[in-house]
């Protein structure tokens, strides 16, 4: 991945960047005038600018006092004062540390890199800037976006996202066989995927300017791109190339079933398993801590961070609306859970939890549906789609579903229970589980759910190890992978029976109430 | 009768009385695990404060994953209610090792009530909730170690409502649906040891 930025970055700058190959590679120097190359050289193992290279660029002036020894660089007026051996500057009388003292070749002098962030813009005053990885030097105001891709096949589709920090605008143009995302901005600082889908993408390159192409595969039929508001002023730009759907040769196999052939599935924009809403539950919140882990770490802390992240992933990759029961540390109660679920007609309801055990060594995920048995019978006939006759206006009587809204997660619960088996095998393949893995409970944030709905303890707080993964970012991107993974498959499974023949599609439990 | 005569028949008459009492308080004792609502007829028994049934009380197996079965003593009780709040008090107490106590420590039987109907209800001190460690599993296990205490020992209680405080209680920790009476239940139960 580094590799690859850096040959893109080199790409973008090959007419600036220096012909020789000395080790390192220059940075660039960006700012409102245009960009410069500045070349460095390692001393004594560390990299460093030639003090005159920098005196060009940014106008200074060098000094050096034979009597004292030391070093005056001068900038706008603003003095820094450098001794030789010393791992310091002093600049307009405050001190500032450096990873090693100036060094001298011959007649010229040479300064760590990290003088240019750390003192040359104090002397300055604008902000310089100095990004290591991408080996670029930005200095006052301009807009450099990170942009961090990535590649998924989904089928007939390529999906590219470029997460952008900070967000800038776009644009997405074809011409011929290539596709060109232009930002406004001054330069691009972009990490690019590897693509291994050559018929509809050979690979993805930085462009002129502010830009990405993407060279085209021979199979390529369309594009359509979403924006999406990211954390922290980010951004996120999703393009989806799909696959031309006039198959140039002959079906070598039988289509299937629900086989579309004339428009390109849009399988996320649209899905065909009619999941639009998911309300995500993070579990507990305000006076309700939940449980406690032996690190001080709060159940309600953590079931709130992954709630958040789900719901960007989960609208980023499904398209889907997603709703938080809570989106702070406030109190819910458990029955507003269900009903904001209820009322928002969402088709999946998913409650996040940590697990937690008066033995220490307890561990791994569990994931739970409701179990009906502690509901006596009433639940029993409800799962069954019984009816009541009930007198209708005029005399006569109708067969009418009556269901208790408390009740409502009985006729959901062979639907409930394939959820599960879906966010077990997902979570399995990520995270640790526990030996009980899929479990039915009388949960009271379940009952009233009127959709397809699962409790997902994801890890023992208890347990010091899972405490540290539980807070961790990369456990907590683990567990929503699980979970978006889960739910495309159970969004596509459900797509399918629909699509199946009413024969052989099974029937669904008082069904006919859905919206 | 010579002295040592009646030397004998003191010893015959305090062996023979010594081994009706421990007679009685043997088939008390069996009679009192089986049916201990029927057991209340030995009013007369002069150790009544030793009788002793065998019940079946659940506690947290070593890996926290499920509950266990325990056959213990608890003091005999004269009726259904009475047993029912040896029971429970029984099942407050401290776990035997290596096995955990679900319920906390701190925890007090305030009351119990058990209808015509069997429905029993339980009044446990705040404690159970506050001194919880709060996770979903756990409060399945503290839930139905008291559920299947009385469900399992005593077969008159066919359902069993936990109150906290006296109150009806939406949950215990924020998973357990407590708002209705719950049934038996085994499917946390591992396997069931023998008597400690």
């Amino acid at each position: 991945m580094f590799l690859l930025r850096t040959g893109a970055l080199l790409l973008a700058l090959g007419s600036i960047v220096a012909q020789a190959p000395p080790v390192p590679a220059p940075y660039t120097v960006l700012s409102t005038d245009g960009r410069r190359p500045l070349p460095t050289r390692l001393i004594g193992g560390q990299e460093m600018f030639a003090l005159d290279d920098l005196a060009k660029l940014f106008e200074l002036s060098v000094r050096e006092d034979s009597l004292a020894g030391g070093l005056t660089v001068t900038a706008r007026s603003q003095a820094i004062v450098l001794t030789p051996g010393q791992s310091l500057a002093s600049v307009g009388g405050r001190l500032i540390s450096l990873p090693s003292p100036p060094a001298r070749e011959g007649r010229a002098w040479f300064v760590p890199v990290d003088f240019v962030p750390r003192a040359l813009a104090a002397a300055l005053g604008t902000p310089v800037e100095l990004r290591k990885p991408s080996r670029l030097v930005l200095v006052g105001g301009v807009r450099v976006p990170r942009i961090v891709g990535s590649a998924e096949v989904l089928g007939p589709i390529v999906r590219l996202t470029f997460d952008v920090a900070p967000q800038a605008p776009h644009a997405v143009t074809q011409d011929g066989s290539r596709l060109f995302v232009r930002f406004e901005a001054d330069g691009l600082d972009p990490t690019l995927p590897a693509v291994s889908a050559p018929d509809l993408v050979q690979g993805l390159r930085l462009g002129d300017g502010a830009s990405i192409v993407i060279d085209l595969g021979a199979r390529f039929g369309s594009f359509r791109t979403s924006d999406l508001p990211g954390d922290r002023g980010s951004g996120r730009v999703i393009i989806d190339l799909i696959m031309q759907t006039t198959a140039a040769t002959p079906a070598p196999a039988p289509p299937a079933p629900t086989a579309p052939t004339a428009p390109p599935p849009l399988i996320d924009l649209a899905p065909a398993g009619g999941i639009r809403t998911i309300v995500v539950d993070a579990g507990h919140g305000g006076a309700e801590d939940g449980a406690h882990g032996p690190g001080g770490t709060l159940e309600k802390n953590v079931t709130l961070s992954v709630a958040r992240r789900l719901k960007t992933v989960l609208e980023a990759r499904l398209g889907v609306r997603v709703i938080l029961t809570r989106d702070n540390d406030a109190t819910v109660e458990l029955d507003q859970r269900a009903a904001l679920a209820n009322n928002n007609k969402a088709d999946v309801f998913v409650s996040l939890h940590a697990n937690a055990s008066v033995r220490s060594s307890a561990a791994g995920a569990e994931v739970f549906y409701l179990s009906l048995e502690e509901y006596g019978d009433q639940a029993q006939r409800v799962a069954m789609g019984e009816t009541e006759a009930l007198p209708v206006f005029g005399g006569g009587t109708r067969d009418i579903e009556v269901i208790l809204w408390e009740m409502a997660q009985a006729r959901y619960i062979e639907e409930s229970a394939a959820l599960a088996k879906e966010m077990e095998a997902g979570l399995r393949e990520h995270v640790p589980m526990s030996p009980r893995a899929i479990q039915q409970a009388p949960f009271r944030v379940l009952v009233g759910a009127n959709m397809p709905a699962v409790l997902v303890e994801m890890g023992f707080i208890t347990n010091a190890e899972q405490e540290k993964q539980l807070v961790s970012e990369a456990f907590q991107i683990s567990i929503v992978q699980s979970i978006v993974d889960s739910l495309t498959r159970f969004r596509d499974k459900q797509a399918a029976r629909i699509a199946a023949p009413p024969a052989a599609a099974p029937a669904r439990p008082g069904g006919g109430l859905r919206p | 009768m010579s002295r040592r005569r009646m030397l004998v028949v003191g010893v015959v008459a305090m062996v023979a009385i010594a081994g009706a009492w421990w007679l009685t308080a043997r088939i008390l004792s069996r009679r009192g695990s089986g049916t201990p609502q029927t057991a209340a007829t030995s009013s007369a028994a002069p150790a009544a404060d030793a009788r002793k049934i065998h019940a079946t009380l659940y506690y947290v197996a070593e890996d926290g994953m499920s509950l266990v079965g325990v056959q213990r003593e608890v003091p005999f009780g004269e009726s259904v209610l009475d047993q029912a709040r040896q029971i429970i008090a029984s099942q407050l107490a401290v776990a035997p090792p290596p096995l955990a106590s679900a319920i906390p420590v701190e925890t007090t039987l305030r009351a119990l009530y058990v209808t015509d109907r069997g429905d029993a209800f339980v009044d446990l001190s705040a404690d159970v909730r506050i001194k919880h460690t709060g996770g979903a599993l756990d409060e399945l296990f503290t839930v139905y170690s008291i559920v299947n205490a009385l469900t399992t020992n005593l077969p008159a209680v066919k359902r069993v409502q936990i109150l906290i405080d006296g109150k009806e209680v939406d949950t215990l920790a924020g998973h357990v649906d407590l708002r209705h009476p719950l049934q038996k239940n085994l499917k946390w139960v591992k396997t069931e040891k023998g008597d400690t």
